[in-house]
């Protein structure tokens, strides 16, 4: 495709960030900001990763002094909480606040300051959570927090008010991702991407991003309560003031399942966009997949109270909830079978490390996605709950049905990003380190869990016998940090010396195939017209969108259902208000683990941050009142 | 990509308000009792016990199961005088509390030297301070697990000491 | 193998593990199927086809063939959801006249009391469960502070301790022995030793064990035991524990009228001998760090002495 050269100048100009250091702050372009998420995300994965292996070493040997309880216990609680609320969640999202814009032919995402807020919040709930960490305030009651034992009377302190208070950060962060998301994938649509022509990876963070919005209200309130009942004497969770240990597990857990298929989902995107690349031709079942994509997020929602089972709840209402988690192997089940399907009637495959690593998803969710159905089950879940099988049960399936496909994803889509590609020998190796390092790792602990080993132990007896598998799972979690290693090194390597990749390595078929490697900061020079669900592939000449604005941010909105044009917008410019409403909105957080009366003071920054960021600019109104075409002045 | 994380670093951490180190420490270790009164100088007492979120928990739980609250309630006092006002009758420095619990008083306190470590009677002694808003805030407890008979010794506000001489405790 | 789900002891371990044993081989089947028409997918060598008739044949092909993986997805996993829920009722049933426990969870330790039947009085003990073979024992639980989970993997599934409520369980033995488990909810810094045992014993076994729990405790005999229980009555030991019989009725800790007949101390971390009993009473938190129970100041001959009247408390 031709760019010619004045409209791109122009452009450029609308377009690009400002200059400087303080341009970087005030950035709202959704590429550079979702670099930003993957960056800081990926950070925090290698911080989770290193307590695991000191974990690892504390378990390798029986009744060992290497770390002792109460540093046992921030670990597990850290690693649990900074994989669940640091990594997998945001980078999920992150890929989505990346792609869905590219993939849909759009400029920018939703609301881009919001998006740029998202990342501060973000950014600065992390580096609150680990500051607690080093000054030996980290949380030391699980990443799930259970009451009475995280509660005012056995937690002392502000542990646990900071773990609560992150669950504030990061799900605001989510939440307001979620609303981009959604927007920008029904809204902002080429012309002519119907809703049976929208990419399976955008179906799959749509509906994520409605799970999110359904699902984190849950934690954000029974947070709360637990910060209300450490801080001013509520009674939520005190029986003898009426409350309920249970209350917290119900309203933790119908968010935290919801969660990990809020991790899952995308990543089965994700998939759906690798295999058909590399089976060269479009996936069969669209349809099924999308429903099948729908009806998970629906069930995810019923699932809850099997983390429960051992509760002694009533059995009859036990029962739908071992209905429930194992019917949701019917949609999961279908997706694979698409897949396969898809892989069955395509080219002569092509073993690219993407689709390597997505192989790996095959030969481990399956496994993952089987013992859910065993957990499912409130007889069997019964001898196997809070055991290390099922700590082998969430490994597989959230590395992987999330980890794998995500690791697929970045050789996949680090040619757009960044104009190279990853070096494919390192990538090997990558992988099958990777494969290697997490069954030898995980594996074993099926088998602790039936012998009898409990979850959060930070030590165990001699007389155990548990001893050697504890060791060669600490072998395969080194195994896994080399592989991790590896792929850092590739990274770094490839960002300098990597083959240049051009706009389509893989003759993918999406749209943001269509433009630069990495995209300018316009994504499109034209907005690309779509006439079916593989545009590029799709033989002739493409027509594109002309007529819009290049002297402002003007964004084309389409229908909901065609994608027919409907009207155009001017998107904001960068700005600094999103940075500073975030760093008002810290304060009242931060605050407010130490005294309710932040809530109050600290509403005053945060007020004056949005009537700045809301502000209207004299400038901009100019602007668009001088493009605005009125009904009774002839078309332009 | 210019990386901005020290500076991010150090925001944070002096966002996070009172330092944890104090508060935070988990002292699992305990000083079996002692036939002498030890002395402790008050930043050491104050940064293991006053200062200490987790030694004042575990002195409210030893108020309950050695069962202080049968003289003293939750503090407000019945036969042994209120711990959370502002009179004490003989001084609220912690070594004079920690006397009183050791070695008794006058009118019914019991001595408890020998049968309680001395961990566990400076935590008591640190617990007993918060009961007048002696502690900071962030480090006093919390509400218990159990019915609310007062306000959490977080929120007690600081009570200022005033003596009261023996013969005027007349606890009715 | 004492603390294994895949050595069942009990009908009801029996029960679900043949039930997982179902499972495993439901699963083995799927996964070898499954992985086995991707491998077969993925090796084969196959043209670029162009005619696009026979594309979209094979795609038909492709849809029916997912079509009816669905299905049979479908069926195995409602004929699996029947059999768990088949499994669940038929351990609900319950024969003979059960015997009742109540379990108490603390950190770290089990309060035990066998409720008194026919007004022969309570029984109290912690840590360990004796129980008749073949009958029935019914669990009513609760926790004193955090949430704990009672667990013996060789007789049934876990049940959660949960304040302000209670919760039952049944199990039953089938043979005699020494079934170990541990608590399997987190519960702070001794969770990872907090360890039950129960004791399956013959009925004859049982009650015996049971007559000998009823009673007061053995009166010290030798000078060495009257030692000891002089120094128990005058140093921390009396602030938290009882023993019935003597001055000592402490409620905080377990009860120690009959320690000396336990298998072990600690809440299983120690075994029950007069040398460990000195290690854990001169310093309970170099054993277990976080524990409640105090050091106390004795010297070499009075913790002897102490250890000795308590090993002889049988």
């Amino acid at each position: 495709m031709s760019y010619p050269e004045e409209n791109e100048a122009a452009l450029h100009r609308t377009w690009s960030e400002r200059p400087g250091w303080l341009g970087w702050l005030m950035a709202v372009n959704h590429r550079t900001i979702a670099k930003r998420y993957l960056v800081t995300t990926l950070l925090f994965f290698v911080a989770a990763g290193i307590m695991a292996l000191l974990m690892r070493l504390q378990l390798a040997r029986p009744e060992n002094t290497f770390l002792d309880t109460d540093r046992y216990s921030q670990l597990f609680s850290m690693h649990g909480s900074v994989m669940m609320f640091l990594f997998a969640v945001p980078i999920m999202e992150a890929v989505g606040v990346y792609l869905v814009p590219l993939m849909v032919g759009a400029r920018n995402i939703a609301f881009p300051r919001l998006n740029a807020f998202s990342y501060w919040i973000f950014l600065f709930g992390g580096l609150m959570f680990f500051a607690a960490f080093l000054l030996n305030t980290g949380p030391e009651a699980g990443w799930f927090s259970y009451v009475p034992l995280a509660g005012p009377d056995y937690s002392p302190g502000k542990r646990t008010d900071f773990w609560a208070q992150l669950i504030t950060f990061t799900e605001l962060s989510a939440l307001v991702v979620s609303i981009e998301i959604i927007v920008t994938a029904l809204k902002m649509r080429a012309p002519g991407m119907s809703l049976d022509r929208i990419p399976l990876l955008v179906w799959a963070e749509v509906v994520t991003a409605f799970m999110v919005i359904f699902a984190m209200p849950a934690v954000m309130l029974s947070s709360t309560f637990l910060i209300t009942d450490r801080l001013v004497s509520t009674h939520f969770y005190n029986p003898a003031g009426g409350g309920d240990p249970l209350l917290w597990q119900h309203l933790f857990w119908f968010f935290g399942h919801p969660e990990v298929y809020i991790i899952f989902v995308p990543a089965l995107g994700m998939i759906s966009q690798i295999i058909p690349t590399f089976a060269r031709r479009p996936v069969v079942g669209y349809l099924g997949l999308v429903m099948a994509l729908v009806i998970t997020a629906f069930l995810a929602f019923g699932l809850w109270v099997h983390h429960m089972f051992a509760t002694g709840l009533p059995p009859l209402g036990m029962s739908f909830f071992t209905a429930a988690s194992i019917l949701i192997a019917i949609p999961t089940g279908l997706q694979i079978f698409c897949w396969i399907a898809t892989l069955a009637t395509g080219g002569q495959v092509r073993f690219a490390t993407p689709l390597l690593f997505v192989i790996g998803f095959f030969f481990t969710f399956i496994i993952g996605g089987l013992t859910g159905v065993w957990l499912g089950s409130t007889t069997l879940d019964s001898q196997l709950h809070d055991t290390y099988f099922v700590v082998a049960h969430l490994h597989y399936v959230l590395i992987g049905g999330a980890i794998m496909p995500l690791f697929g994803a970045f050789y996949f889509w680090f040619p757009k990003v960044t104009g190279r590609l990853l070096s494919e020998s390192l990538g090997k190796w990558n992988f099958w380190l990777f494969f290697i390092g997490f069954h030898v790792t995980f594996f074993p602990m099926h088998a602790l869990g039936l012998d009898g080993m409990t979850r959060r132990i930070y030590t165990y007896g001699a007389d155990r016998g548990w001893q050697e598998l504890n060791l060669v799972a600490t072998v395969g979690a080194f195994i896994l940090a080399i592989s991790v290693l590896v792929f850092i090194v590739n990274v770094i390597v490839s960002l300098r010396r990597g083959a240049l990749a051009g706009d389509n390595p893989w003759n993918a078929s999406t749209l943001e195939w269509a433009t630069r490697s990495p995209p300018p900061p316009y994504n499109f020079q034209f907005i690309p017209v779509v006439e079916s669900r593989d545009p590029l592939w799709q033989k002739g000449e493409r027509r594109h969108v002309v007529g819009l604005s290049n002297e402002v941010r003007s964004v084309l909105i389409t229908a909901i259902h065609d994608a027919q044009p409907d009207h155009t917008t001017t998107f904001p410019s960068p700005s600094l208000w999103p940075l500073l409403s975030a760093l008002a909105t810290t304060g009242l957080f931060v605050g407010s683990i130490f005294t309710p009366w932040a809530v109050l003071w600290g509403s005053i920054p945060v007020a004056v941050g949005l009537i700045g960021w809301f502000w209207p600019s004299h400038r901009e109104t100019e602007i668009n009142r001088r493009l605005e075409i009125k009904p009774e002045s002839p078309a332009r | 990509m210019r990386f901005r994380f020290p500076e991010m670093l150090a925001l944070a951490v002096v966002c996070t308000g009172t330092c944890g180190c104090t508060r935070e420490r988990r002292d699992l270790s305990d000083v079996p009792p002692s036939a002498s009164i030890p002395r402790l100088t008050p930043s050491q007492y104050d940064r293991q016990y006053q200062s200490n979120a987790y030694a004042m928990s575990q002195g409210k739980h030893l108020f309950e199961w050695f069962n202080c609250v049968g003289c003293h309630a939750h503090g407000g006092g019945s036969i042994g005088p209120a711990l959370m006002d502002a009179d004490w009758i003989y001084g609220d420095d912690p070594q004079s509390i920690y006397q009183t619990i050791l070695g008794g008083r006058p009118n019914g306190m019991p001595a408890f030297n020998g049968r309680i470590s001395q961990t566990q009677a400076w935590q008591l002694v640190a617990y007993v301070r918060s009961l007048s808003g002696q502690a900071s805030k962030s480090a006093s407890p919390s509400r218990s697990d159990s019915l609310q008979l007062k306000e959490a010794e977080q929120s007690q506000p600081r009570q200022q000491m005033q003596p009261a001489a023996p013969a005027s405790s007349q606890h009715q | 193998m004492n603390h294994s789900a895949l050595h069942p002891a009990g009908l009801h371990a029996a029960q679900i593990a043949h039930l997982g044993l179902t499972f495993l081989i439901v699963s083995c089947a799927v996964y070898v199927m499954v992985i086995g028409v991707l491998l077969a997918v993925l090796i084969r060598r196959r043209r670029r086809g162009s005619d696009p008739n026979t594309l979209s044949r094979s795609e038909r092909r492709a849809l029916i063939g997912v079509g009816v993986a669905v299905g049979i997805t479908t069926v195995v996993v409602t004929a699996l959801a029947i059999s768990e829920f088949v499994t669940r009722r038929s351990l609900e049933q319950d024969t003979g006249e059960p015997l009742h426990v109540r379990i108490i969870g603390h950190q770290w330790w089990w309060e035990v009391q066998y409720s008194s039947d026919s007004g022969a009085g309570q029984v109290q003990t912690a840590n360990e469960l004796h129980i008749p073979v073949g009958r029935p024992v019914q669990l009513q639980m609760t926790s004193q502070d955090v949430i704990h989970s009672f667990w013996v993997p060789n007789l049934q599934g876990k049940r959660d301790l949960i304040p302000g409520r209670t919760t039952h369980i049944s199990l039953v033995a089938d043979q005699p022995g020494r079934y170990e488990g541990q608590c399997a909810e987190f519960c702070g810094f001794q969770h990872a030793k907090m360890r039950i045992v129960v004791d399956a014993q013959s009925p004859a076994d049982f009650d015996a064990w049971r007559q000998v729990q009823l009673q007061s405790a053995r009166e010290p005999v030798s000078d060495l035991e009257r030692r000891g229980k002089q120094v128990f009555e005058n140093s921390t030991c009396v602030m938290c524990h009882a023993i019935q019989g003597s001055l000592a009725s402490g409620t905080i800790g377990p009860d120690l009228t009959h320690v000396g007949s336990r298998s072990s101390i600690a809440a299983g971390t120690l075994p029950n001998t007069p040398q460990t009993l000195v290690l854990w009473i001169a310093n309970p938190s170099a054993v277990k760090p976080g524990t409640a129970m105090p050091s106390a100041a004795l010297s070499g001959e009075d913790l002897r002495s102490l250890a000795t009247y308590l090993a002889s408390l049988k």
